[in-house]
């Protein structure tokens, strides 16, 4: 078991499946002799040379379109889109053609591709390079989506997405490209629509996301050393699939749900859930659904107001001990 | 790089000896016109079996076109519909010069195009028709008519996007070394958006072997063309920003069509590269089934008639020595097959409504939670 970082475990994940298949080719702006702009794919070019790993213009559609056309004709291509916020200006490609190619189709065509892309804040970027911007994704038919907290998690389900028969989008959180953890040696492949609980217990039941379940960890930890309430963490890991069983099943248990979203207040992934709990388990809630968001508004970019604007630690305590006895 | 130029003349090697065997076959049944044919093909590059080709390529386009039509008035096409009567020596042309194997592209206005690669007539008008027996099983609708199995890789319907596409379709080509080529047709009113540009210039960056047709039909939807772009000629003149030639053809010329698109295509296959071909064409039908094309300045459209793709062609064929009984002949059988089509297509039922619930994923379903 050696211990990566969460970028380190993007390339990784990338090397781990070029080398087993010819196939799998990966374009992107910087990707190449640079290794990301967030030194993600440092040593791809290197070991894979040009014609594998191939630095793109500053077009996006062009990247998304060359993603497209190469994976319904044989390839299984893995696109990098910089920053998610840039999918807005790439988004006919992935919402009107990548999602409904198979459908429109009657089924002739298959689409093997992953869009990896550098999502959300806390970088004090400003609110065109720190969007949490997975919700665009989830409620297109057609794609499945995924956003990964750790480092293991990365390396896994970035293999399980590049081995999908279907599109993928690949949410990595840019603040967590530093931490670090453990990834288990060899071959690693996780599996896509698979929810983990990180942590048990009775009292409240905690769904997060991302960048969001560090910060659920730290603050389930401190509702248990500082006032005795116990929560249940759960890493939602994919949206689509969403793993409504695990999730579920860990609601019913404790009874409370307290989503932790990055994204601003409205359409975040929690509110579906919430609806999905409030359809099929509302008799087994003990009382109402906290939602933790992002305000609704852009991110502002000072460290100050960027702090104060996502969910942290210190806010989801606050919030379970105030609405939870 | 030696291996390339050897691929390139191994298919012409090939497309030769089909050609003759096909004669071969035909000379069986009618020996009076292989006599004349002989001549024709001596005197001329392209030679009568291609020349047939063509010309049931128009045939079948303007038919179906035309039966599209009726069957829109009659009520039986739902939806819209963009015909592309007039625009046939394009399509004719280009997928002629094809390969089976290579991939083509096209937008909503994309019957011509689709058909031309060997989709099924009743496969067209059945999905207009949103019957079961059409291409996509009718859950695409006209403007998305797609038929893998012939490479006719997609009817795109939000302009532009499918320019990248189709380049990606040849990333693929270049990548697996296979001498495929990806071929894309768009309108005019394509060269204006951004990923006309981005595509034109990774391609040309990459050197893929994509040919970019603009059919240039005078009218992005209901407005002139030349008065909402800077150059005359929306795609000819930009080639040059991507370090490409020229290239403005007769694009009601089905010879000429074909000449130009077995240079590219074999440009493409040699590893030198996109073209961006511009072919001069005319819509005679409005933008879509909702339009009657009133815009239009009087005199416009009889003038473009009289430069008719098909009757043009029929003259074309007379002029090379091809007997009038086998020019009408082709017209009446295909003709013939556009009635059977019509009829298959009417007697489809509409798809079953389990249809709804598959092929969002490649399991063949639609969950997106367990």
């Amino acid at each position: 078991m050696a211990e990566l970082t969460y970028r380190e475990a993007v390339a990784e994940a990338i090397a781990q499946e070029m080398r087993r298949d010819e196939d799998v080719v990966f374009l992107g702006e910087d990707i190449g002799a640079a290794g990301g702009v967030f030194k993600a794919t440092v040593g791809l070019f290197k070991e894979f040379g040009p014609e594998r790993v191939r630095d793109t213009p500053i077009s996006e559609q062009a990247i998304l379109g060359a993603a497209m056309g190469s994976a319904m004709t044989g390839l299984k291509p893995i696109a990098e889109i910089m920053f998610s916020d840039f999918l807005a200006v790439c988004w006919d490609i992935v919402a009107n053609e990548i999602a409904k190619a198979r459908y429109m189709t009657g089924g002739q065509m298959s689409m093997p591709l992953v869009i990896r892309t550098a999502n959300g804040g806390g970088s004090r970027f400003g609110a065109q390079h720190s969007q949490s911007v997975e919700n665009w994704a989830m409620m297109i038919p057609g794609l499945k989506v995924v956003a990964p907290s750790s480092p293991a998690d990365v390396k896994g389900l970035l293999a399980a997405a590049i081995r999908d028969p279907d599109p993928v989008m690949f949410f990595e959180q840019k603040s967590l490209y530093p931490i670090k953890g453990f990834v288990p040696d060899g071959e690693l492949v996780d599996e896509l629509g698979t929810a983990k609980v990180l942590r048990d217990g009775g009292d409240v039941t905690i769904v997060a996301l991302a960048a969001m379940v560090p910060r659920a960890m730290k603050a389930a930890e401190e509702l248990s050393a500082q006032h005795g309430i116990e929560a249940t963490v759960v890493d939602v890991r994919s949206l689509v699939p969403l793993d409504t069983q695990t999730i579920l099943r860990e609601i019913s248990k404790t009874g409370r749900l307290v989503t932790v979203e990055e994204n601003p207040r409205l359409c975040g992934w929690g509110a579906e859930i919430a609806s999905i709990v409030a359809d099929e388990i509302f008799w087994d809630l003990d009382g109402p659904i906290i939602r933790i968001t992002t305000p609704h508004i852009p991110l502002p970019a000072a460290d100050a107001l960027e702090d104060a604007t996502m969910p942290s630690a210190e806010r989801i305590v606050r919030e379970i001990v105030e609405n939870i006895d | 790089m030696a291996t390339k130029p050897k691929a390139v003349a191994k298919r012409k090697a090939s497309a030769t000896s089909s050609a003759k065997s096909s004669v071969k076959s035909r000379a069986k049944a009618a020996p009076k016109r292989v006599a004349k044919a002989k001549v024709s093909r001596a005197n001329d590059d392209i030679g009568e079996d291609t020349r047939l080709a063509l010309w049931r390529s128009l045939l079948e386009i303007r038919h179906v076109e035309q039966r599209a039509y009726d069957l829109f008035l009659q009520n039986l096409v739902k939806g819209t519909s963009h015909l592309a009567l007039g625009q046939e020596a394009v399509a004719a042309g280009f997928a002629t010069a094809m390969q089976k194997d290579d991939w083509s592209f096209c937008t909503y206005r994309g019957h011509h195009h689709t058909l031309a690669r060997g989709a099924s007539m009743e496969g067209v008008l059945g999905e207009l028709m949103g019957r079961e027996c059409g291409l996509l099983k009718g859950k695409g609708g006209s403007m998305h008519l797609t038929s893998v199995e012939h490479g006719a890789m997609g009817s795109y319907a939000i302009i532009g996007a499918h320019l990248p596409i189709a380049m990606g379709a040849a990333w693929t080509a270049q990548y697996k070394k296979t001498g495929q080529v990806s071929v894309c047709f768009f309108g005019d009113g394509t060269t204006n958006i951004g990923a006309f540009h981005e595509a034109l210039n990774m391609s040309a960056v990459w050197k893929l072997p994509v040919v970019f047709v603009c059919e240039n039909n005078l009218y992005m939807e209901y407005t002139p063309i030349k008065d909402v772009t800077a150059v005359h000629n929306p795609a000819g003149d930009r080639a040059a920003s991507y370090g490409l030639p020229k290239i403005v053809i007769d694009g009601n010329d089905a010879d000429e069509v074909y000449r130009t698109a077995q240079t590219a295509f074999a440009k493409a296959r040699a590893g030198e590269g996109p073209s961006l071909i511009e072919c001069l064409t005319y819509r005679h039908s409005g933008h879509s089934r909702a339009d009657p094309g009133d815009y239009r300045p009087p005199g416009e459209l009889e003038a473009w008639l009289k430069k008719d793709p098909v009757p043009r062609y029929r003259e074309r064929l007379a002029e090379f020595g091809i007997a009038q009984d086998v020019i009408d002949g082709m017209d009446a059988e295909v003709l013939a097959q556009v009635d059977e089509a019509t009829e298959i297509s009417k007697a489809s039922p509409p798809p079953g409504l389990d249809l709804i619930d598959v092929d969002v994923w490649a399991d063949g379903g639609t969950a997106w939670r367990n």
